[in-house]
């Protein structure tokens, strides 16, 4: 369990730096999102891995916390995948600007000799 | 009251300031009255304050600011201090009334008046600072108010270079000045000017004693416009002359002195001391009053006249004897009396003739006999005539330089400087008067000259009744409030002296009459000369401004530019290259230092299902990675496959409401790209050519760091995972998620509740990057070849068109007819379905942001299959307003709890049970979670909609294009 996902978070890693390493802007909208996905697997898997244990309290709302997953990497990651979501779309949004102005989609605005 | 007056005399002018700004623009009238009553109420204040300073007593206000850090905002009255607040405010009023004929109605007149108040606040703070720190704060703020009243007229290119110099040497000084105050606070152990003032011997014998003096110095030669730093003050001449009076006669530049003499029991005294402060002062005293003769324009002789002046005084706090002190600051306020009154006189005279050119300039005695006697009455005092304030300041300079202090070549020269600088000061006295007053008046002036109104000339006429009161009474005048002052600074060291005009024949005498006489004669016969001079004699070539801009230029642009150069790229991979390999390196670095351990700890068995879902995961990225270059749409899909991986993962690791929240955003997500994707250019086929040799190793290059970045990541969080957890904030929430936060679902009690303020925060970011992204794209220009609609668009609109029985864009509607009715069918689900996510959110997996992007899904469903014209014709969104509502619901719920006294953000709750829905739980947690919803729901739709809508735009825009020509066509026609 826990070596496929740091394989996984490891590969999404791999991928999105690459991918921001390139010369294209799309490229480098796709590798962030790829990049997104790593790092709010990893911040989630700080309060380590558990199975059927989500953070939801019984009835009476009493509950030890050694049968409950950490809430807190939860809630930070919850806000960090909607923020991911604003910050690429911004992110797309000054891209196609800068193409609309310069002509080229080179994250340069122009195409490297 | 004598408990407040501290404070509100360096807040009320603030306050006044500001509210000036309010009142009606149209008219001159109330910004003056206001500005009146201000420095009136100052000058009332401090002059209430008498009594308590005046048997050396000290008035001390203090607040704490940062006790921490031994800041307080510490307020001290002592003579000196009493002295200066009643020479600023005093002479502020009089300014402002002078102001009130001098300024044009044309003028920003309450822009003036912010500025001109904020000033006099600045400057009694400074001087009523009993913090070195707050002195310093103080003192940055005289720079810029200076700055901004020196470029007033800021459609002048003078008066914005004089202002941008100003600052630059007065901004540095107060740098070096914040660094030696610092210093000195090292030394002392304390920034408190009670106790620095009482440690002299222990900062005179202190290692760092020299570096503490010269960056002081440096604060108080710059403000003050010393030798070197003398280049500015000419250059400020472009500001209004009310504020050359006011700033560059009698407060700002005095700052200077004022801190000199503030620190003088202090800092002075020593060999370091006498040659630095002795060599600044002796050279402005000298080269100031030089300059001075061949000054063209009035305001820069008397600009000049100052520096030379100010030089005096600053040779006068080198020589360390106490009489020299008391001639010091009495030179401070004689200089001030007839400065101010000859820079509104020149004002004055600016203002009636429409020039300040000497040249120009002659017999206007005959149009202005009263301003004219005035004005000669403050030359003949800044000359140093007897009977007049200046004659007795400049003695007992006379009597200081000649005494022996050091054994110095300096202290030798003191005398023979003083006697030249003085002559030459008689000289640049005579000319003023003599080229401007007498002679023949020139055949005409740009305007006719007259008398001023009386409240114009009433400030002149005020200060130089002071001369001559001063100069004739001293004792009966002067004399206490001198006292009292000198007292303050001096203390026990106080000397006795005499301010007696006639002390018989002396030595001084005799210098001052040779002064007199040798002035006299150079006039006679050098006045021509000087007349006709175009530039200085000797030091014509040498300009301390050229070398200013010169630096500037070296420093700001050619070394700016060097630097980018050299160290900056405007290329994105390099940077990019950069980042990641320091992100790396600061991973590895500790790594490396204390090793990487794996654990054995394991949350559940290894799970061959879960291994499968990211060998699906993980090829989706790789291939996601290599398509995003060629097939956008594949490489988009590809990424929509990861994130339904990641969501799955949520799922299986107890993180319900993480994986509802990944969901609907991969949706609006895979809408935003696909709808970006319009935007961008096709592939050009040159770039499928194989690559270079170049190529390949860039290539590598990055695919090694990626792999290493990918390794090092894989590693890290193996060994994370793999170890017992630690005692963590967990088991906090956990156990107060029900019983102090009121909700089951302990990760939204965290987002709402305990951490409200962080989430608060973070919609605040997405409201702001959602009106970016709308802002951006209002200007949004496509390029040329994006402009034209897609092909596929174009063969069914030609298709349509074609057909007769066919309208445009009936071939859209209907392939789309089944999924337009299916999502019109689906919209109120929609709708439930996010209420239901919200409502339930407290308790179980929801909330509002899973149902703020549920809610801005099923209005983008909405565009996506009816299109954009349809779905806009039957609704009004108003993303903006559910942003704005939104943020507001948020911020006013935390604002409520403190109403009741708690902290902002304490929630409230309790379980309420409704008809048809049950027991529901009614926090006003809930409140804020419905605040957090609406943003979501407009941030989202927001950004989706602005995007969406470039296309429509251009459309219109194209179509707009053709009517205009089809109309142009037709005119051509008829």
């Amino acid at each position: 369990m826990e070596l496929t996902l740091a394989v996984a978070i490891g590969v999404l890693t791999g991928s999105g730096v690459w991918l921001i390493l390139r010369p294209r802007t799309y490229q480098l909208v796709i590798g962030l999102s790829l990049l997104s996905y790593a790092v709010n697997l990893f911040i989630f898997s700080m309060g380590r891995l558990r199975v059927g244990a989500a953070p939801v309290l019984g009835a009476d709302g009493s509950g030890n916390p050694a049968d409950f997953a950490d809430p807190v990497p939860q809630a930070l990651v919850l806000t960090a995948i909607v923020i991911g979501f604003a910050t690429t779309a911004l992110l797309l949004v000054v891209l196609i600007a800068a193409r609309g102005l310069t002509g080229s989609d080179h994250v340069d605005g122009r195409e490297s000799r | 009251m004598e408990l407040y007056s501290l404070p509100l005399i360096i807040a009320l002018p603030f306050v006044a300031g500001l509210a000036a700004t309010l009142l009606p623009s149209d008219s001159r009238a109330p910004a003056t009255w206001l500005a009146c009553a201000t420095t009136l109420a100052c000058l009332a204040l401090t002059l209430s304050l008498y009594p308590s300073v005046h048997g050396g007593g000290i008035v001390r206000q203090r607040f704490e600011w940062i006790p921490s850090l031994g800041l307080d905002v510490a307020l001290r009255m002592d003579g000196f201090a009493w002295i200066f607040a009643a020479l600023i405010s005093g002479i502020g009023l009089l300014v402002v009334v002078y102001t009130r004929y001098y300024i044009s109605p044309e003028d920003p007149v309450r822009r003036f008046h912010l500025f001109f108040l904020a000033f006099t606040g600045s400057m009694l703070g400074v001087v009523l600072a009993g913090n070195l720190i707050l002195l310093v704060v103080f003192w940055e703020l005289t720079s810029i108010f200076s700055f901004l009243l020196i470029g007033y007229w800021h459609h002048n290119q003078a008066a914005r270079d004089g202002a941008r110099m100003a600052l630059t040497i007065t901004a540095i000084g107060g740098l070096a000045l914040l660094g030696g105050v610092l210093v000195v606070g090292h030394i002392v152990g304390s920034y408190d000017l009670d106790t620095v003032l009482a440690s002299g011997d222990a900062i005179r014998n202190h290692d760092l004693y020299v570096p503490a003096l010269l960056l002081i110095l440096l604060g108080t030669l710059t403000k003050s416009a010393q030798f070197p730093f003398q280049f500015w003050l000419p250059n400020a001449m472009a500001a209004p002359t009310p504020v050359s009076a006011f700033l560059h006669s009698a407060t700002m530049v005095k700052a200077g002195v004022f801190l000199m003499a503030r620190l003088w029991p202090v800092l002075s005294g020593t060999p370091e001391w006498f040659l630095i402060v002795g060599l600044a002062g002796m050279i402005s005293l000298v080269l100031g009053a030089y300059l001075a003769m061949f000054q063209q324009d009035l305001k820069g002789l008397l600009a000049y006249s100052t520096i030379s002046h100010l030089g005096l005084i600053t040779l006068l706090l080198s020589l360390g004897s106490p009489l020299a002190a008391v001639a010091a600051i009495f030179h401070m306020l004689n200089h001030a009396t007839f400065k101010a009154s000859l820079f509104m006189a020149a004002g004055i005279i600016d203002h009636e003739t429409g020039t300040r050119d000497l040249r120009r300039l002659s017999g206007l005695f005959q149009y202005m006999p009263v301003t004219g006697t005035l004005a000669m009455v403050a030359s003949a005092a800044m000359a140093g005539v007897p009977l007049l304030n200046g004659f007795l300041s400049k003695e007992m300079f006379f009597a200081e330089a000649v005494e022996t202090h050091a054994d110095s070549w300096l202290d030798t020269a003191a005398p023979y400087a003083a006697v030249l600088g003085s002559a030459l000061a008689v000289t640049y006295s005579i000319r003023l008067i003599h080229s401007i007053f007498l002679g023949v008046p020139p055949e005409s002036f740009p305007r006719e000259p007259h008398e001023p109104p009386f409240w114009m000339g009433f400030p002149v006429m005020f200060l130089v009744v002071a001369c001559l009161v001063v100069g004739i009474i001293p004792g009966l005048t002067i004399g206490p409030f001198l006292q009292v002052a000198v007292s303050s600074v001096l203390g026990a060291a106080t000397p006795q002296y005499s301010l007696a005009v006639w002390h018989g024949f002396t030595l001084p005498l005799a210098m001052s009459a040779i002064a007199l006489a040798a002035g006299t004669l150079l006039y006679l016969f050098a006045g021509g000369y000087l007349e006709r001079a175009e530039s200085q004699f000797l030091f014509g070539r040498i300009q301390g401004r050229r070398i200013f801009e010169l630096v500037m230029v070296a420093i700001s642009w050619r070394g700016a530019r060097l630097v980018e150069q050299v160290f900056g790229t405007r290329r994105l991979q390099p940077q990019m290259h950069l980042l990641v390999a320091a992100a790396v390196a600061a991973a590895a670095t500790p790594l490396f230092a204390s090793g990487l351990g794996f654990g054995t700890y394991s949350g559940g068995r290894t799970d061959f299902a879960f291994a499968g879902l990211w060998a699906i995961g993980m090829v989706c990225a790789v291939a996601a990675a290599q398509r995003a270059k060629f097939h956008r749409l594949a490489a988009l899909v590809l990424l929509g496959g990861t994130g339904l991986v990641t969501c799955l993962s949520f799922v299986w690791l107890s993180a319900p409401d993480l994986a509802a929240t990944q969901l609907l955003v991969e949706i609006v997500t895979t809408v935003l790209i696909l709808l970006g994707l319009r935007w961008l250019p096709k592939r050009s086929e040159a770039l499928r050519e194989p690559i270079g040799p170049l190529a390949r190793a860039r290539h590598f290059r990055d695919l090694t760091i990626a792999v290493v970045a990918g390794v090092g990541m894989t590693a890290i969080s193996y060994a994370v995972m793999t170890r017992k957890p630690p005692d963590t904030i967990a088991h906090f929430f956990i156990e107060k998620a029900y019983s102090e936060g009121g909700g089951r679902n302990v990760v939204n009690v965290i987002l709402v509740d305990f951490r409200g303020f962080d989430t608060l925060g973070e919609i605040t970011v997405l409201g702001i990057v959602a009106l970016t992204v709308f802002a951006l794209l209002r200007r949004f220009r496509p390029a040329p070849d994006s402009i034209e609609r897609p092909e596929q668009q174009r063969v069914q609109l030609s298709y349509d068109e074609a057909e007769p029985d066919r309208g445009a864009g009936a071939t859209p509607a209907e392939y789309l007819y089944v999924p337009s009715v299916l999502v019109q069918w689906m919209f109120p689900v929609v709708i439930v379905l996010a209420a239901y996510l919200f409502l339930r959110g407290h308790d179980a997996p929801g909330g509002g942001f899973a149902a703020g992007v549920a809610m801005a899904a099923g209005f983008v469903l909405q565009y996506m299959a009816g299109g954009t014209v349809w779905v806009e014709d039957r609704l009004r969104i108003l993303p903006v307003r559910w942003i704005g509502a939104g943020l507001l619901l948020a911020a006013l719920t935390g604002a409520a709890s403190m109403l009741v006294g708690d902290a902002f953000l304490t929630s409230y709750f309790r379980y309420v049970s409704l008809p048809l829905l049950g027991k529901l739980p009614m926090a006003s947690a809930t409140m804020f979670d419905l605040g957090v919803f609406s943003l979501v729901v407009g941030a989202t739709v927001l950004m989706l909609i602005a995007i969406a809508h470039q296309s429509i735009r251009r459309l219109r825009a194209a179509r707009l294009e053709e009517e205009r020509q089809v109309v142009e066509e037709s005119r051509q026609w008829n």
